[in-house]
């Protein structure tokens, strides 16, 4: 896919800011980092959730357990794809935790569908709460997220993706016309 | 991700990166078996008929296992309750059990070739667990994974495989698939048990000399003497073959301080190893290959019944 994107909708300058915010406002809604842990979904979730957690301790001076979740298993478009698995990496036990999902595009919902069920397996944590970078509307089931970064209207024609400098080399949310034929989802890692 | 696969029959048909991708699946899996709920939704709604035309505990076991974990329908079928004994054809069979639109056989048989027929004649998805003396890939899958866990690549790795060279099916899939990633295969045996034209079997070396190639290898493989496979007496006595080719605590000073043991399953003490090396806690993985055999059949299951993939990463 080497079209070039429409518009870059976030820099690295917006992008740090927007994870600031969110960082403070997941203290604010928790009031304190008590029985708080992070987990992102791969891939580049995982990568939003260090950067979220890297923030938390410098603002509170407290480390938050963090962990990588990825959804594969947990598809609902198994029928058509079988994607690329990577490890999912949940070191603390999540039973009784508050769960902050920390995803990078928000777009049908699916993919936090899928998270839910993956984490409910894993336990019965005490309340699950969802950050995403970018909310880019056209959802397709009942999910709403409690701290977005930035609202980016977008049609069904377009895909937008989030790179980040430790894979991608740039720190940016860029918008682009889907190929014919093409996935609407994450850019792949280590470049395309 | 596997196109170009619709079964797994002939492991020789698949690349390095391929194998590879099997491997790192697995280990994806390996996590689902560790936690308290062992099992995830991915093939819901498909069926998988185990298809066991011969006797077989763990292979048989962990299949199901690796459905169930997976959410699959499974129906097994097979044995003495199947109407081949009522002169039924393996054709037949398959058309029948087709007819209940299921989604993939895993087929045990003790005929060399039986899965392939039975590709022929399904649209399902055919995976080989063990047929006659040809093969038994995912035999082969959970010992590649064992060893990557342990060695963390097969790169240049020394694997002595020892005992039935001649009537394995293990070996069958093992040997090439050692070989695709890249390690160097010794297969030691007393030359009744060695195939008239070891050629064929793709092993860089053959020797009959298990105190030979010991101090040489990374990864001893132990097989399985098949008393029931054994007429016409190729060695005098399995006392003598355990002294000529058992791996015992006496020879265990010839070994690598790293080398690891493998062994299919089931073990026979006294014959292919005593207990000592059986139950070595550094180096033999027996159990662990027991359990990987469950990873990377839920690994299989997981790509080979994946739907058409477009080529493109999500």
């Amino acid at each position: 896919m080497g079209t070039k994107p429409k518009a870059v909708i976030m820099d690295e300058t917006a992008i740090n800011r927007a994870i600031t915010r969110i960082a403070h406002e997941i203290l604010e809604r928790n009031e304190g980092c008590e029985n708080l842990a992070l987990v992102g979904i791969v891939t580049r979730g995982d990568l939003l959730a260090k950067q979220l957690v890297e923030k938390i301790e410098e603002i509170e001076g407290v480390r938050l357990p963090l962990g990588s979740l990825d959804i594969s298993f947990y598809r609902d478009d198994f029928a058509t794809f079988a994607p690329e698995v990577h490890a999912s990496r949940i070191d603390f036990d999540v039973d009784g935790k508050r769960i902050v999902l920390v995803d990078d595009i928000l777009y049908t919902g699916r993919t936090i569908r899928a998270a839910l069920d993956a984490i409910m397996d894993l336990g019965r944590p005490s309340r699950v709460e969802l950050a995403v970078l970018v909310d880019r509307g056209h959802r397709e089931l009942p999910i709403c997220p409690d701290f977005v970064g930035k609202n980016v209207p977008s049609s069904h024609e377009e895909n937008v993706r989030l790179y980040l400098k430790e894979v991608d080399g740039r720190s940016t949310v860029e918008i682009f016309d889907v190929e014919p034929g093409s996935r609407v989802g994450s850019a792949p890692l280590g470049g395309e | 991700m596997f196109n170009d696969h619709k079964h797994l029959i002939d492991i020789s048909e698949y690349s390095d990166s391929e194998l590879m991708t099997i491997l790192t699946t697995a280990k994806a899996f390996s996590q689902v078996n560790e936690r308290q709920i062992k099992k995830v939704p991915t093939l819901k709604g498909k069926t998988v008929v185990n298809m066991f035309n011969e006797p077989s505990t763990r292979t048989r076991s962990s299949f199901e296992l690796a459905e169930k974990r997976l959410s699959a329908d499974t129906l097994n079928f097979g044995g003495s309750s199947t109407s081949t004994v009522k002169g039924e054809s393996l054709i037949d069979t398959v058309m029948t059990l087709d007819a209940y639109k299921i989604d993939c056989i895993v087929v045990r048989d003790k005929h060399a070739g039986a899965p392939y027929i039975v590709s022929q004649a399904s649209p399902a998805v055919v995976i080989d667990a063990g047929d006659g003396k040809h093969g038994h890939p995912t035999q082969a899958l959970l010992d590649l994974y064992s060893i990557w866990e342990r060695k963390g690549s097969f790169e240049g790795l020394k694997v002595g495989i020892v005992g039935d060279i001649a009537h394995s099916r293990v070996c069958g899939s093992l040997i090439p698939a050692l070989k695709i990633m890249g390690a160097e295969v010794t297969v030691v045996a007393p030359g009744t048990l060695i195939p008239a034209a070891p050629e064929v079997l793709g092993a860089d070396h053959v020797s009959y000399c298990l105190d030979d190639v010991l101090p040489e290898l990374d990864v001893v493989y132990m097989l399985r003497i098949q008393r029931e496979r054994l007429e016409g007496a190729p060695f005098p006595s399995l006392r003598e073959y355990h002294q000529l080719f058992g791996l015992t605590k006496a020879r265990e000073h010839l070994m690598k301080p790293d080398a690891i043991i493998c062994h299919p399953g089931p073990i026979n003490r006294g014959v292919e190893f005593d207990s000592y090396m059986a139950d070595h806690p550094e180096r033999s993985v027996i159990l662990d290959q027991v359990y990987a055999g469950i990873c990377v059949r839920m690994a299989a299951l997981y790509l080979l019944l994946g739907g058409a993939d477009n080529g493109l990463s999500a």
